[in-house]
């Protein structure tokens, strides 16, 4: 019974924003050419043949960082930037009268972002196919499986961690700014710009154990079929799920009890 | 006197912004945070590149750091001054506000390029003339007149194109209303900027140089630097900023005749 209200306000939730996110086709598009940044560093390594020191062949690299802008592309958040202005605006005060985590509305909002993403970005990788032929390759059917499941892992630790710095909003009003703090250490070290294996050796040695090489180096890993821990990474994909959700509810109920409605 | 005129009127700009961008300090003590951690980032990334390869597109390692400084400043200054006010036309279009800013006796592009100021880009400002600075020591370079002359024409017209590709872009929310994300693509483009053009393929080298001419913005300055620049390369930059900026100016006028002010 519970459950099920819960799927029908799921269902109707994704329904909503995936028509309102057909209205803004475009800036998808547009959303999905600005994640192309993997495709240049791709460039830099192979022009430079830098790929020979870290014994990657050329196209199992082209195959990475096709799969690093497909795991981007469909693990991006803005949870902060949607709730702070929200919250400056006064619209949350509505939102929290409403039996309804406003947070499952901003989920919905992204899943339904990442369909109407997903055609675009297929353009994007025919177009990277037409240009490096050789990389093409077909990977198995349970790897797919698995490597999608590993991707919405990654979406969801990031979802939690930005829904977290969100809820910093009650407190300090600007909470995106700290976002941007936290981007830079998942930039550099999640594996967009550069596989992890090339990293050196005193970063290597602490970084599995920080979230970051399990946002897109180990799903980009997994599905371009490079050698990776499987049940090691999905192993700590879920156990960074269980560190930060409930560290997530415990800052919602903090913050909601702090919330002073703005703007009203 | 005209000129007076303007440079009052900015001071007044000048004096408004900060005071109120001084209301959030915390905010300015994270991206300081921010900036330190990306420059530290970059130089990360740029070590893994060099990490088994003494040469990257002809640059050494001492060579491409100048290339980190210069793109330092620039995105400090993209940070300070374009950021905060060319995301701001878009409000201005979206709500018909430009009105009010046309009403003025003062030029438009003037004031809606310069309103607005974010102290926080001179932290990355300060930050990439030291790494600067560093570099001039360790590349042992000889500071003389001509040379400053150079380097100073080069950086302001890499200032004056960047300007220019923001404002543009900027200003085709006249027809299309959102373009928060072509914003976003030119910022990953951008993001090229950080390393050498020789280090690219070919054909992505053209497409910088010619479509896009992020080459002259940071690659053509650095080398002024090392001494490694020819005349016509100085030259070649000088002429393309001075068309950018003709052009930008006569693309704000051409697209203002296309402005119908919102909901009037």
């Amino acid at each position: 019974m519970i459950s099920n209200l819960i799927n029908r306000k799921i269902f109707t939730l994704l329904k909503v924003q995936y028509s309102n996110m057909l209205e803004y086709r475009v800036e998808i598009a547009l959303w999905a050419i600005s994640g192309i940044i993997p495709f240049f560093m791709l460039n830099i390594w192979t022009n430079n043949n830098l790929n020979e020191s870290i014994n990657i062949s050329d196209t199992m690299l082209s195959r990475y960082f096709l799969c690093a802008f497909f795991v981007r592309q469909f693990s991006v958040v803005w949870v902060v930037f949607s709730f702070e202005e929200d919250s400056l605006m006064g619209k949350v005060s509505p939102y929290l009268i409403q039996p309804l985590n406003p947070f499952l509305r901003y989920f919905a909002q992204h899943l339904a972002e990442q369909i109407t993403r997903f055609p675009f970005a297929l353009i994007i990788a025919f177009f990277f196919f037409i240009f490096n032929p050789e990389s093409i390759w077909i990977p198995n059917l349970g790897i797919l499986l698995l490597s999608i499941v590993s991707t919405f892992l990654s979406f969801l630790i990031q979802f939690l961690i930005q829904s977290i710095v969100a809820c910093l909003c009650f407190w300090t009003e600007k909470a995106s700014s700290i976002e941007r703090l936290l981007f830079i250490p998942t930039l550099f070290l999640s594996g967009l710009l550069a596989p992890v294996v090339s990293f050196p050796a005193y970063v290597k040695s602490w970084i599995y154990l920080t979230p970051f090489p399990y946002l897109i180096d180990f799903p980009a890993n997994l599905l371009s079929g490079n050698e990776t821990n499987i049940s090691g990474g999905l192993i700590m994909q879920v156990l960074w799920i269980f560190i930060f959700f409930p560290l997530f509810k415990k800052i919602w109920s903090e913050g909601t009890k702090k919330y002073t409605a703005m703007g009203s | 006197m005209n000129l007076r005129k303007y440079l009052k009127v900015y001071k007044k700009f000048l004096h408004t912004s900060l005071a109120s961008e001084l209301e959030y300090k915390t905010n300015i003590l994270v991206d300081l945070i921010t900036a330190i951690l990306s420059l530290v980032g970059s130089i990360f990334l740029l070590s893994i590149f060099f990490q088994n390869n003494g040469y990257i597109g002809g640059w050494k390692f001492e060579q491409a750091l100048i290339i980190q400084a210069i793109y330092t400043i620039l995105n400090g200054i993209t940070n300070t001054w374009f950021n905060p006010n060319l995301t701001e036309i878009v409000k201005h279009i979206r709500e018909g506000t430009l009105d009010f800013v046309l009403l003025k006796p003062i030029d438009s592009q003037f004031f809606i390029s310069l309103k607005k100021i974010n102290p926080s880009g001179f932290l990355e400002i300060i930050l990439g003339f030291f790494l600067l600075f560093f570099c001039i020591r360790i590349n042992q370079i000889n500071l003389n007149l001509s040379f400053l002359t150079l380097s100073l024409i080069t950086i302001s017209c890499s200032i004056c194109i960047l300007y220019s590709l923001w404002f543009i872009i900027s200003a085709t929310t006249i027809w299309f209303v959102k373009t928060w994300n072509a914003i976003e693509v030119l910022r990953s483009f951008l993001y090229i900027g950080r390393f050498p053009l020789s280090s690219f393929s070919f054909s992505l080298r053209i497409f910088f140089s010619v479509f896009i001419p992020i080459a002259f913005i940071t690659t053509i300055p650095s080398e002024v630097f090392l001494g490694l620049s020819a005349f016509w390369k100085i030259l070649l930059e000088i002429i393309v900023a001075t068309i950018f900026f003709i052009n930008s100016r006569k693309f704000w006028l051409f697209a203002l005749k296309f402005y119908s002010s919102a909901s009037s």
